[in-house]
């Protein structure tokens, strides 16, 4: 076992342990430091892989920002678990009598597991050879030229995603003072001041 | 112009029934009353103009099922013609006397809006009896047959605040229903046995009917013959023929014009154009032929018994028609179905007219029945005294016997009693013989109406006092129905019951078939005679070996011809039979009601359980009231107390009241509005079908 | 390698057009509206959505009738996909036009709900039309988020708001069932492509990890289609959106995730038809008769609307569960057949109100019919027709599953169909009854705008006049389904 079999095996434990604490673990933030250890494990394995590319996208993207806006987030709320798990309580016996047979179910499923004759072929046709192609070119190709119709329609629902965070949450409120840039610049010295003739005596 | 005859009732009903707020009350009756002369106008120049052979004229498509395929369409033969001058000018006369009649009816009060309704009916009846008789198809009959049979139940039960009315109005239904129930199954089997219920493939079909077997009610019986007495069950509902005689008296409780029109003129008589229609099928049906001899002749007898007795006016000549019925379903029976439209026809004249005219004395007695409140109304209604002695005159068959000169009874019946004996068979004799009483017994009871009603003193002097003549409105369609019950026999006597060559050219039948047919008879077979002769026509040789061409002619008469023959040398006897009869029903009711008074009583004194067994009718309506209706009622408490409340209601209540409600309970409850509740049921949904795929699924 | 290569942008782009074009106005109209006049457009928005969706389901069924795919099989342009997808797009137009009323009097009207609806009507057209499990997906989710955000768009509303959460984290947890189950396809298969999973299973045998992926990815869409055990959102989101989303809900998401189920079933696992049709049969009988028999205890009329939409489809379901061509015929016809008694009802649900709030109380339809017998009368066709009464329309639609099921032998599931609609008679009968004979309440307005009185009495005069011919649905619907059963 050289050393990419050690780095693998050490990735592949630490991203599961990983998974495991973050649905285990009490405390939210807990859980989400574990499945930021997560990620940064699965990165490890997409570079063994030889695809650093998507390796950066998901510390950049998904530890960088995606993560840490969750923390926020989950510090700012103020909910108690602990009330919400004692009411799943009664719950758990049957949910663990669904689960084992669950389980059997799958273990029936992936015990005799078998492919087809051409999936092999066909899993590996999409992506050319990354000794000839580097992978973010070969990504690229991936996304914008064969698969731009899933891609574009991604986009479409991130879009309604973004419309629908600002419906349901966007308040114009009446009360507010705000900038106007254009109303500022065009703000006009003379007419914004009025001189006014107070008589002695009399006041406003 | 068919189809404008056609149509033009039913225009007339639907204006009536649905435009008379539109276009006022009055107009409505003129407006339906003059579609119809249109109609009747039409019909005559049809009839007078008809050109030899069978035209049909398909309206449009009706039906198309399976091998089940049905034009809406019309059979235009000179039977058809012969039903349409009948139907046509008698309902439009009656349309015109309506005017008159139901201008201002008791029953109704002041204000209330019924003669539209009444004139929407009448042109409703027209129209359903217009597709019956044209129809090209049995589904089309049927269809008319109902039509009638529905109007005729608007119009018995008219006046719908009497309850007599809306019972007779049920009787007439229900009565009617047992026939139309034989007459379906006759359709049906007919359809089961020739794959097609158009007339033409029916015919076609006829002769190798009379060779075929089909099993009904735990036997086989011959298909000919089957058929036909299924069908003339139907027939037999209709014509109020013996047992299902019933409702035809009943019916007499709707106004006195549709007793004209529908119950005595053209309805009824559906029943043997039915089976002159299917004379095709019946020539092939021996015993068939025989039960409607059998039965025309009982009923011309029975009713004849009972109409002696009966007092209410209607009643009588309700009764009248009934035995005349009988009379034409004996002609058609023996053979000669051209002398059954004789005295169709005669008898559409003569009867609507003593019917009007019992109308007209109705009217002047202010809605009066019983004969014995009559007396005396000779002085009093003069025109209509001599209108009812003129239907008289041609019913009870008045004419120079020998000759060919008489009233439209003399002629047309007497036909049919010569032919009776002509057939030769011992069942006709037996019919020649009934019907000669008959005669006796039509004559007696005709006379004895005038008499009450004429002569003699007037026995309610107060009704008697304000009688008054119709108005010319009513007076009109009795003189034009006089006229045909005076002249109709003799014009048409040689069309219909004359030489060979007139009867066929009349009905358009082609000249070779007297050998063919008198051979059949000769040879006693007629399944293969019959087959090669209607091959004949279609021509060649060749083709007489294949069966399944239909008879030409409006009418097909086997053995008719040679019916006519020995009918027309029959011995002077038989043919001063009717006549003598006749004179002595006039002389006995000229002892009983003229010369006598007393007489009568006596009689009915004397012999008590006779007099009371006519009068009752021969208790048929307590014995059909003992046997069925009693019984009927008591099935049909079983079946709505135990089996509809206790046994259908009981579990489905029990099921709607008791377990959905508590289902329903259950899933309230499940539907809790927590997320995680929600999420275990899909969780278990999955589970569940994850665990019996893998049980079931994949394997094959 | 070949396949992916030959991928063909511009030709995949045109067959794709009106998509593009729909998604393309949606996005104009709202930069548009975001710098203008915001709200004040809505209504104006809103016909003009209408309008646009109108006219594309009319461009769409004139393009020619060739099926063509595009995009590497992702989307398949036949005639199927045209038949839902002009259904849909003429639904979402007719539930725009009649709800706009309602969002006025509430002060909802938003000028991002069109475009949200014109959004999701996109998610719908991609689902239909797909041919890939990815495209499938992306199709779904398009539809189902656009549709979250509509339920809780009544956010000051806490059962709105109620009604979204719980639709979406129930949504998200269906969608990850159905990704599960794509994904063990494609560990089976090793492609999302449906013609090439269905080449994986020619000889007849389907491996159990397959047929795993198969149920998680019907349930995902079991979910979609609201079909027992997987239907526990539906009365609370029905109830709890505004009623005009209630009414979207009601229609054209429904036929989408049928037609996508449908497209899925035949095209994917087309060889499996003796797996799928035992699950769908289970589905179909649980919908039927939970829905009939749960709707009885309602006395909100949305949430009885829940339930007698769940019990439709779950005669939907059966005429699936026939399989083979004249089962997909007959769901498509029950289909558009549903569409249209709902967007009648809808229209009248609507308009109901007192004071000019909104009402969904049963009760409050006392004797409704001395007030407005016209609206009465349309209303007793619709409910009569979803009954199932014979000659209306809705008697037909029932009449076909029926038949195809029979057909298929499954003559025990279309009894369990006849005693559910019996079941389910009743209470669309009960709201005649009230309607009718009811006892005398306190008055409720029913005033109505044009537009929907037209619909609702349009649709009702389609359920007494579809006795003639189906106006021409039939052969319509047979070719659809022809272009799908090969």
């Amino acid at each position: 076992m050289g050393v990419a079999g050690l780095a693998f095996y050490l990735f592949a434990i630490t991203s599961l342990v990983g998974a495991a604490m973050t649905v285990v673990s009490k405390n939210p933030v807990h859980s989400v430091l574990w499945l930021i250890s997560a990620f940064l494990s699965a990165a490890g394995l997409f570079i063994l892989l030889g695809a650093e590319f998507v390796a950066m996208l998901l510390v950049i993207v998904y530890v960088g920002a995606v993560m840490v806006l969750f923390l926020f987030v989950v510090m700012m709320l103020d909910v108690d678990y602990e009330e919400l798990r004692g009411q799943m309580a009664k719950y758990v016996p049957l949910a663990l009598f669904i689960g084992i047979i669950f389980l059997m179910n799958l273990g029936l499923a992936f015990g005799p597991w078998e492919f087809s004759e051409t999936a092999g072929n066909l899993r590996a046709a999409p992506a050319p050879d990354p000794g000839e192609v580097h992978n973010t070119a070969a990504l690229g190709r991936l996304i914008y030229d064969d698969y731009i119709y899933l891609f574009q329609a991604a986009g479409l629902i991130l879009l309604v995603a973004m419309i629908g965070a600002i419906v349901l949450t966007l308040r114009h409120r009446k009360d507010v003072k705000r900038q106007n840039v254009v109303e500022q610049m065009h703000r006009d010295p003379a007419k914004a001041m009025e001189l006014k003739d107070v008589k002695p005596g009399q006041g406003l | 112009m068919a189809t404008i005859l056609l149509f033009a009732p039913l225009a007339g009903a639907l204006i009536a029934g649905f435009g008379w707020r539109l276009i006022g009350e009055a107009a409505a009756q003129y407006v339906s009353t003059g579609l119809l002369f249109l109609s009747a106008v039409l019909a005559w120049i049809l009839f007078l103009g008809l050109e030899p052979g069978t035209q049909h004229i398909a309206l449009f498509r009706w039906v198309e099922s399976g091998t089940l395929s049905v034009d809406w369409g019309i059979r235009m033969d000179r039977l058809t013609a012969i039903m349409l001058i009948v139907v046509t000018t008698v309902s439009a006369l009656v349309h015109l006397y309506s005017i008159g009649y139901m201008a201002d009816d008791p029953e109704w009060k002041p204000g209330e809006s019924y003669k539209p309704r009444f004139f929407a009916y009448l042109s409703f009846f027209t129209f359903a009896m217009l597709m019956l008789v044209t129809s090209d198809n049995l589904l089309q009959l049927f269809f008319g047959w109902e039509g009638v049979g529905v109007a005729s139940y608007l119009l018995i039960g008219f006046y719908y605040r009497k309850p007599s009315a809306n019972a007779a109005a049920i009787k007439a239904f229900v009565v009617n229903r047992v026939g139309d129930f034989g007459f379906a199954l006759g359709i049906f089997a007919l359809y089961w046995l020739t794959d097609s219920i158009v007339l033409d493939d029916v015919f076609a079909a006829a002769p190798a009917l009379a060779d075929q077997n089909l099993a009904f009610l735990w036997r086989d019986w011959n298909a000919a013959n089957l058929v036909g007495v299924l069908l003339f069950i139907g027939a037999m509902g209709k014509s109020a023929q013996f047992f299902l005689h019933t409702w035809l008296p009943d019916a007499m409780e709707g106004p006195t014009p549709v007793s004209a029109l529908i119950h005595a003129a053209t309805m009824v008589t559906a029943g043997v154009f039915l089976v002159v229609r299917m004379s095709p099928l019946y020539e092939y049906a021996p015993a068939a032929t025989d039960m409607i001899v059998v039965t025309g002749a009982v009923t011309a007898f029975f009713a004849a018994t009972v109409g002696l007795v009966q007092n209410d006016i209607k009643r009588v000549i309700a009764y009248s028609t009934c035995s005349q019925l009988g009379y034409m379903f004996a002609a058609a029976g023996v053979g000669v179905y051209s002398v059954a439209m004789f005295h169709l026809l005669t008898h559409a004249f003569f009867k609507a007219l003593l019917f009007l005219c019992a109308g007209a004395v109705i009217h002047a007695m202010h809605h009066e029945q019983d004969m014995r409140r009559y007396g005396g109304l000779r002085h009093k209604i003069p025109q209509t005294f001599w209108l009812m002695v003129i239907g008289t005159l041609a019913i009870t068959g008045v004419g120079i016997p020998g000759t060919q000169i008489g009233f439209a009874g003399f002629l047309s019946k007497d036909a049919i009693i010569e032919s009776t004996w002509g057939a030769g068979t011992s069942v006709a004799e037996f019919a020649f013989w009934l019907l000669v009483i008959a005669a006796a017994f039509t004559s007696f009871y005709s006379w004895r109406l005038i008499f009450m009603t004429f002569f003699g003193q007037p026995r309610d002097s107060h009704a008697h006092e304000h009688a008054h003549e119709a108005p010319l409105v009513m007076r009109v369609p009795l003189y034009a129905l006089a006229l045909g019950a005076v002249v109709s026999g003799m014009l048409w006597y040689g069309s219909f019951f004359g030489k060979h060559e007139q009867v066929n050219e009349f009905f358009a039948i082609p000249a070779h078939e007297e050998t063919a047919a008198g051979a059949a008879t000769a040879e006693g077979s007629g399944g293969a005679a019959g087959a090669g002769h209607g091959a004949v026509p279609a021509g060649g040789s060749h083709m007489t070996a294949a069966p399944g061409v239909a008879p030409e002619g409006a009418i097909f008469m086997l053995r008719g011809g040679e019916v006519m023959d020995r009918a027309h040398h029959a011995p002077k006897w038989v043919k001063f039979a009717p006549f003598l009869a006749m004179l002595g029903g006039l002389a006995l009711a000229w002892l009983f009601y003229i010369r006598n008074t007393a007489l009568p009583q006596r009689l009915a004194a004397t012999f008590r359980p006779l007099y009371l067994f006519l009068l009752n009718k021969w208790y048929f309506d307590e014995l059909y009231d003992a046997l069925f209706v009693k019984n009927a009622f008591r099935l049909g408490r079983l079946f709505w107390k135990g089996g509809d409340e206790r046994l259908i209601d009981g579990t489905i209540n029990g099921v709607a009241m008791g377990l959905v409600p508590r289902m329903t309970r259950f899933a309230r409850a499940v539907q809790t509005g927590y997320v995680f509740t929600y999420a275990l049921a899909m969780v278990v949904g999955i589970v569940v079908l994850l665990t019996w795929m893998a049980i079931s699924g994949g394997a094959e | 390698m070949e396949q992916t290569m030959t991928s063909d942008i511009p030709t995949g782009l045109a067959i794709l057009a009106p998509e593009i074009t729909l998604a393309v106005y949606a996005m104009a109209a709202l930069i548009f509206a975001v710098y203008t006049g915001k709200d004040r457009l809505s209504g104006a928005l809103t016909w003009l959505t209408a309008l646009v969706m109108a006219a594309i389901a009319l461009w769409i069924g004139m393009r020619a009738p060739a099926a063509r795919e595009a995009f590497n099989g992702a989307f398949i342009d036949d005639g199927f996909s045209r038949f839902a997808r002009i259904t849909i797009l003429l639904a979402v137009a007719a539930v725009l036009l009649t709800g706009k009323d309602y969002l006025d009097r509430g002060r909802l009207a938003r000028f991002e709900y069109p475009i949200i609806a014109a959004l999701a009507a996109v998610g719908m057209m991609m689902m239909v039309s797909a041919g890939d499990l990815m495209a499938l997906y992306m199709g779904l989710e398009l539809q189902s988020l656009a549709l979250y955000v509509l339920a809780a768009m009544n956010r000051d509303n806490v059962k709105s708001t109620e009604a979204g959460l719980k639709y979406f984290v129930l949504g998200a947890l269906s969608s990850g069932l159905l990704l599960y189950g794509a994904s063990l396809a494609y560990g089976f298969a090793g492609s999302t492509r449906f013609d090439v999973l269905i080449t994986t299973l020619s000889d007849g045998r389907v491996p159990i990890g397959l047929l795993f992926g198969l149920v998680f990815i019907l349930v995902g869409l079991a979910f979609k289609v609201s079909a027992v055990p997987f239907h526990m959102w539906t009365p609370d989101v029905y109830e709890g959106a505004p009623t005009p989303v209630t009414a979207l809900f009601a229609t054209a998401p429904k036929m989408a995730a049928m037609a996508l189920m449908a497209r899925v079933l035949h095209d994917a696992f087309g060889l499996a038809v003796g797996d799928w049709s035992q699950i769908l049969v289970l589905l179909s009988v649980l919908s039927m008769l939970l829905g009939a028999i749960a709707a009885i205890g309602q006395t909100n009329i949305k949430r009885l609307m829940a339930y007698s939409s769940i019990s439709h489809m779950g005669f939907a379901l059966m005429g699936l569960a026939a399989g083979g061509s004249f089962g997909v015929q007959a769901m498509l016809i029950y289909m558009v057949i549903y569409v249209m008694m709902n967007v009648g009802t809808f229209a009248f649900i609507l308009s109901m109100k007192r004071d000019g709030r909104p009402l969904a109380d049963i009760a409050a339809l006392n004797l409704y019919s001395l007030h407005a017998p016209g609206k009465a009368l349309a209303m007793l066709i619709l409910l009569f027709s979803l009954a199932g009464i014979p000659p209306l329309l809705g008697f037909f639609g029932k009449f076909y599953v029926l038949k195809a099921a029979v057909d298929a032998g499954l003559v025990w599931l279309a009894g369990v169909g006849m005693i559910a609609s019996v079941i389910g008679a009743f209470y669309y009968l009960r709201i005649v009854y009230y309607m009718y004979f009811g006892e005398e309440g306190e008055a409720i307005d029913t005033s109505m705008p044009p537009v929907q009185w037209l619909f609702l009495m349009a649709t009702a005069a389609v359920m007494l006049l579809g006795v003639v011919n189906l106006l021409g649905l039939e052969p319509l619907a047979e070719a659809a389904a022809a272009a799908l059963v090969r």
